[in-house]
């Protein structure tokens, strides 16, 4: 079995890689948290193309119930079929469209399932998966047919930590949180995105970066995706090494800090403390 | 194997069963780690723990396990839920309180009660003069009047090599007994009404096979709308004065229930609701609004929260011209009756700690007035109200 190192464009810490190589030898479901913007839905991206899988994204919303991820029955078009006299009426299979737990569970290879935003949904969501994760099988009412797992997929579960997981379903998962880079990994992670970037570019902006993620009280820190945003357009817009240095934040606004900062109540707190550090100065 | 170690994580009140604990072997015998403790750490974790919030717990249980013989404290010391010992309580004893604090001996005397107290105490505890906590009397914990005290939390006194999982970095998720704007939301849920608003969405199987029927067997499809959470709720915050210790708790339960409420009307008072009433608190004196025109406003079908510490002097609610800050024609009761008769239902959420209520005269008038529905400002207490306001 392969075991899952990170790759060329995403990197995995030791715990992260300790996880999910866990989950897929045990075959448990792997529950991720972080803050937003950490890489939770791309880890599922990368597990699948580093491990060479097909992957299955389910992307939850307040209004997915747990049965949409086995299978739909779509009464209405074979009520509507009967009425215009369509042979396909006579066999309900025709009617019934497997959802994403059944695409995993049947294809002929081992693939990767992604439960993206798991917290969106309901509060029974969660439990009404249960067996089916546990068992890794479902039953279709309307057939009376065993939908059984060819091969137990890779499950990768996020959560925003909107709502509680109940403890029955937390129990049959592993369950991994996704801490805020170091400055260490936050340098690995950029070289990966931008590997030609200048060192003293980089760590320039890493500093106000970090300074801007210390402030208090800020509504939404930038996060690793805003990060990645901001030193894209750092050097698409060519800003010179020294503006970045000089103007840390204590004497004025980081250039472009629109891209790291996402709530006008926060470029406003951004913009009086540094009118009152300039004052200070 | 490992029993004495899922022994000692039980103990630190991590919520550990049986089942986790045969993961943890299942990933063992299939190797997943191997004879590494910085992996076992991380696989341990991974087994155990299901929420950011118990990795510090899991970290000093874990230490503890490892490095016991190297221990010189006791497990009960490491043990002590750090936020027992945050210095949030603002100390407002009596002087006749500060004078029956006494020296318990020496220094010896103290561990050794110390020891003896903390086999007794159950939780998390401020004030009050025995046990261990914040605030209080007691030798024990931090921010108390006790000179001969013992401090407890701070600094590491261990000057040795961290392991990953004596850094303590999840220090600050472990939120357990505060209440949080997620557990607030969890315990207001129970305020839930549904009911059918909006645009018809949804397929009305029902319907549609009635008028189906009807319609000699064409098609005819229903819909109706979605349901919705309909309880209208309508908050009236106490501001200013003692309310300022309980600023944050107070903006935590109001962006709960505004992020949970769809209809929410909220309103601030000083103390005791008057002739006024304000919308925006910077601008309560020059955008005072008239209570009568509230209270004509809403509609009896609301619900009506009171966040309040209920602490004031008793001639606020009792007497015309009692107010602290202006010349009030009728007293305070008088006000408040009317609203509590236009909207019976109702509630008061009181961010004091519930033992101390019989201290203060004006809170013990208004627990009577709301008719003993008042509630503590804890997950239990904002549950508990939710139910009864949901009754």
């Amino acid at each position: 079995m392969t075991k899952f190192t990170g790759s060329d464009n995403y990197v995995a810490t030791d715990d992260l890689q300790l996880a999910v190589n866990a989950a897929v030898t045990l075959q448990r479901p792997l529950l991720i948290k972080g803050e937003p913007g950490t890489g939770k839905t791309m880890l599922a991206e990368e597990v699948a193309a580093a491990m060479g899988k097909q992957l299955l994204s389910w992307h939850i919303k307040s209004t997915t119930k747990a049965q949409q991820g086995l299978y739909e029955y779509d009464a209405v078009s074979r009520l509507r079929d009967s009425q215009l006299g369509d042979d396909k009426v006579h066999d309900i299979k025709n009617y019934i469209k497997p959802g994403k737990l059944w695409e995993a569970f049947t294809s002929d290879e081992q693939v990767v399932l992604l439960i993206d935003e798991i917290d969106k949904a309901d509060i029974e969501f969660p439990n009404d998966l249960l067996v089916e994760l546990d068992k890794m099988q479902f039953s279709v009412y309307e057939t009376g047919e065993t939908i059984t797992a060819k091969q137990r997929p890779i499950i990768i579960i996020t959560s925003n930590n909107e709502k509680e997981l109940p403890d029955a379903f937390l129990r049959r998962c592993f369950f991994h949180y996704i801490r805020f880079p170091d400055k260490k990994t936050m340098q690995a992670i950029i070289q990966v995105h931008f590997p030609n970037l200048k060192k003293d570019l980089l760590n320039a902006a890493l500093e106000t970066f970090f300074e801007v993620r210390d402030i208090p009280g800020l509504k939404k820190r930038p996060s690793t995706s805003e990060l990645i945003d901001w030193i894209k357009l750092l050097v698409a817009d060519d800003i010179p090494l020294e503006t970045l240095r000089n103007k840390s934040i204590k004497e004025a606004i980081p250039p472009l800090y629109g891209a790291l900062l996402k709530n006008e109540q926060d470029v406003e707190m951004l913009q009086k403390l540094a009118f009152m550090m300039r004052r200070e100065a | 194997m490992l029993i004495d170690f899922f022994y000692t994580l039980k103990k630190a009140g991590l919520p550990v069963t049986v089942k986790e604990l045969l993961t943890l072997l299942e990933a063992l015998d299939k190797q997943v780690v191997f004879a590494s403790i910085d992996d076992f750490y991380l696989l341990s974790r991974l087994c155990m723990v299901k929420d950011e919030q118990h990795f510090d717990r899991f970290d000093q249980a874990f230490g503890h396990y490892f490095h016991n013989l190297e221990m010189v404290q006791g497990l009960e010391e490491f043990l002590i839920p750090h936020d027992w010992l945050n210095p949030e309580w603002v100390n407002n004893l009596t002087d006749e309180e500060k004078a029956q604090i006494e020296a318990l001996g020496g220094f010896d005397k103290l561990m050794e009660t110390l020891k003896k107290r903390l086999e007794e105490q159950q939780g998390k505890h401020q004030g009050g003069n025995k046990w261990i906590g914040t605030g209080g009397t007691s030798p024990f914990g931090h921010g108390g009047y006790n000179p001969e005290g013992v401090r407890i939390g701070g600094p590491g006194r261990h000057q040795r090599a961290t392991k990953v999982w004596e850094k303590r970095q999840f220090k600050n998720l472990s939120d357990e007994v505060e209440i949080g704007t997620r557990s607030i939301k969890m315990a207001l849920r129970h305020l839930r009404q549904f009911a059918r608003t909006g645009a018809a969405e949804e397929l009305d199987l029902d319907d549609t096979i009635r008028s189906t029927a009807k319609n000699a067997g064409l098609l005819d499809l229903k819909m109706r709308p979605e349901k919705h959470n309909a309880v209208k709720l309508l908050m009236f915050f106490d501001v200013g004065g003692s309310m300022d210790y309980h600023i944050e708790q107070v903006e935590q339960l109001f962006s709960a229930a505004r992020s949970e409420f769809k209809h929410l009307e909220y309103y601030y008072f000083h103390n005791c609701v008057y002739e006024h009433l304000w919308r925006d608190n910077s601008r309560r004196w020059d955008q005072p609004l008239n209570t009568y025109d509230v209270l004509n406003t809403y509609g009896e079908d609301y619900r009506v929260i009171f966040v309040g510490d209920a602490a004031m002097s008793p001639y606020e609610l009792t007497h015309a011209g009692g107010s602290v800050e202006h010349m009030n024609q009728e007293a305070g009761l008088i006000w408040l009756q009317r609203l509590l008769d236009k909207w019976p239902k109702h509630a008061w959420l009181n961010p004091i700690r519930q033992d101390y209520w019989d201290y203060t005269h004006s809170t013990q008038i208004l627990k009577k007035v709301v008719d003993g529905r008042m509630y503590p400002m804890t997950l239990s207490g904002i549950e508990a109200m939710a139910k009864s306001l949901s009754a």
